[in-house]
């Protein structure tokens, strides 16, 4: 018989090293979260995931699974903490959803609406950021990036290329690419890498693809991220990357 | 049952939003047998009197935005924010990291098809602001309807909602930050 634990009540069974959130998406449990995918190493670092284990809190992304452990997600209150994440994440960039093209199928967007966000609440930073539109096929849209790093991790454990990483610290911290000049067209970066698509948001976009589902139709449209089947692992069975 | 007094305004907003409200189509009859509107660009009344709710479209940009919001702030015993731009800013705020000069400069000096353009200087005119902000950032505000407009069906629904005197819920295709 597999171990278990349970999480708001259910039991979710689980492989020795599985992470709260590996055993969850298997048991077809929707944990909130942005930084977290299937195919890469955890990062534990958008805090959204955030789960009380036993009455402590921890990143369901990071922490293992252990036999019998009780686990809380579905609480008020961490719905609420999660709730001002994600408007944290709103005012620090320049998140425009009417004018992006990510707009319908983006995951920060999503996880707004599954948690019922009506307003960013804190006062905006509008702060500036640099757009690279130099890359023929691929545009950086910096005012969109919430420092996730799924393409760093992307670039760096699948295309085997390191073409991003975050630079600065804080408030400075900054999408950068691996190039002298420090535009995208000067690195080796290529719209068939995974890094192209991996983005929660419209920071990284395919170039001439914008507003070509209608509105409606779009992924998040009609159906909570919490309805729809977790991210596919591998390419091509792609779905939230639109 | 006495009407209720709705007033309705759009600051630095494009009226999409009032748009969305006219496109609840038919039930519009049904609006104004129970809704009695004040100061709205429908009625054209000028300034507001007491109300008991307040729609407010866009952002604010100048300060007659600010004398426009204080008014309705003052007036509106619910003040709602309806649409993106009086939500986040919106479209408007891509300003905020331009200078203000060089966007005087673009609109009425290098836009296209113009020739001796000069920047407008009455003294009629409203003081432009360096950033556009959302309208809770200047007064008070008691729901956020978001939407980029926000769907007919939302809007009836949280009109519907605040005269039944109910905390106004959203079904989730009504929910649209775009």
């Amino acid at each position: 018989m597999s171990k278990t634990f349970t999480l708001d009540g259910k039991v979710i069974p689980f492989e020795e090293g599985e992470t709260i959130m590996e055993a969850a998406t298997a048991a077809g449990v929707y944990i909130p979260h942005l930084c977290h995918h299937p195919e890469f190493k955890p990062h534990g670092s958008c805090k959204l995931c955030t789960v009380s284990i036993g009455g402590r809190l921890g990143a369901a992304c990071t922490n293992r699974a252990e036999e019998g452990m009780k686990v809380e997600s579905e609480t008020e209150a961490l719905n609420a903490d999660r709730r001002s994440l994600v408007q944290m994440l709103f005012v620090e960039g320049n998140h425009v959803c009417p004018s992006c093209e990510k707009s319908g199928n983006c995951q920060l967007q999503a996880v707004g609406y599954h948690l019922g966000m009506l307003t960013p609440h804190f006062p905006h930073f509008y702060p500036a950021r640099d757009v690279d539109a130099s890359h023929p096929d691929m545009l950086l849209e910096r005012n969109r990036c919430i420092l996730c790093e799924l393409c760093v991790r992307a670039s760096r454990d699948v295309d085997g290329k390191n073409v991003f990483g975050i630079g600065g610290r804080g408030i400075r911290a900054r999408l950068i690419v691996n190039a002298a000049t420090g535009r995208l067209a000067d690195t080796d970066f290529s719209v068939t890498d995974r890094a192209a698509e991996v983005c929660p948001t419209g920071a990284i976009i395919r170039k001439r693809y914008g507003f070509t589902v209608p509105i409606g139709k779009r992924l998040y449209d009609r159906h909570s991220i919490a309805e729809l089947p977790p991210l596919p692992a591998k390419r091509g069975e792609g779905r939230g990357e639109g | 049952m006495s009407k209720l007094r709705v007033a309705t305004c759009s600051i630095a907003g494009c009226f999409g939003c009032h748009m969305s409200l006219l496109d609840i189509d038919e039930r519009l009859f049904e609006l104004v047998k129970a809704v009695e509107f004040d100061r709205s660009p429908i009625t054209d009344i000028k300034h507001c009197g007491p109300c008991d709710i307040g729609l407010v479209e866009g952002g604010v940009c100048n300060a007659e935005n600010v004398h426009v919001l204080k008014e309705f702030r003052k007036n509106c015993r619910i003040l709602v924010a309806m649409g993106s731009c009086a939500i986040t800013g919106g479209i408007p705020a891509w300003r905020n990291n331009v200078d203000l000069w060089d966007c005087f400069q673009e609109v009425y000096h290098y836009g296209i098809g113009l020739e001796n353009g000069q920047v407008p200087n009455d003294p009629e005119l409203p003081l432009p602001f360096d950033k556009v902000h959302p309208i809770n950032e200047v007064v008070r505000v008691d729901h956020f309807l978001p939407g980029c407009p926000p769907p007919a069906d939302a809007i009836w629904r949280f009109l519907t909602d605040l005269a039944a005197g109910r905390e106004p819920r959203l079904d989730y295709e009504m929910l649209h930050y775009d």
